[in-house]
């Protein structure tokens, strides 16, 4: 179990194609700072993949009402347990 | 838990220092441990006391130093990505013949050692990248 965090838009396309591939089942993909956006791109996960935004971040950038459904929203405690909950954390940026 | 993060973004130019911050006050308010903050690349900003952003604004040099007093945190500037960008402590100041040096009260230089020493002594090593 990892979890991944993200941090650069969709634009940044070479980073989250990479990030995608590198998914397991029961991983999980965390999107922060300008990451948030790709929560905005039909993302496609693996199966047993949770996805989820640091409400912060997608706060800051007004975009909570256009997150798709499937995508949660963690505050920053909730980041903070999902670190404790895998056993390791890979960061792309 | 214990956490170590590594922070590679300045505090002017990307939200990865910012984003760090948070992280550590969460991490702390939830009982957790932070063995050591390492300031790499454009980190090393961090750990100036001589930035001065506008007093509507973060200032976030000022928020490590007072979070590492309140907690007694290890905050590690790499001191080979410090010099290079200007941020001296007095012994290196001395040793590069420059007339000042600007190093934070609750930061130290140090080297990658310290980096690698926290991946081995936390449970987490959380990498804020910029």
């Amino acid at each position: 179990m990892t979890l991944h965090t993200l941090n650069r838009p969709p634009s940044d396309r070479a980073l989250l194609t990479d990030c995608l591939a590198a998914l397991l089942a029961d991983d999980t993909l965390l999107l922060l700072e300008d990451g948030v956006y790709c929560a905005l791109e039909s993302l496609s996960l693996p199966t047993g993949v949770r996805c989820v935004a640091l409400a912060a971040d997608v706060e800051a950038r007004g975009i909570g009402s256009r997150l798709p459904a499937g995508i949660e929203v963690v505050d920053d405690a909730g980041f903070v347990e999902l670190c404790c909950r895998n056993d390791r954390v890979l960061s792309w940026f | 838990m214990i956490f170590s993060l590594l922070v590679y973004g300045a505090p002017h130019s990307h939200q990865a220092a910012e984003s760090a911050y948070r992280f550590a006050v969460s991490a702390l308010n939830q009982g957790h441990g932070i063995h050591r903050i390492f300031f790499y690349g454009d980190g090393v900003h961090n750990g100036s006391a001589l930035a001065s952003p506008p007093q509507d604004e973060c200032d976030l040099p000022a928020r490590w130093q007072a979070l590492a007093e309140q907690h007694e945190l290890d905050l590690v500037v790499c001191i080979a990505a410090a010099v290079r960008r200007g941020v001296l402590d007095a012994n290196e100041a001395l040793r590069y013949e420059k007339p000042a040096h600007n190093l934070r009260a609750g930061f130290e230089l140090s080297g990658l050692g310290q980096l690698a020493e926290a991946a081995i002594q936390s449970d987490r090593l959380i990498t804020f990248g910029a």
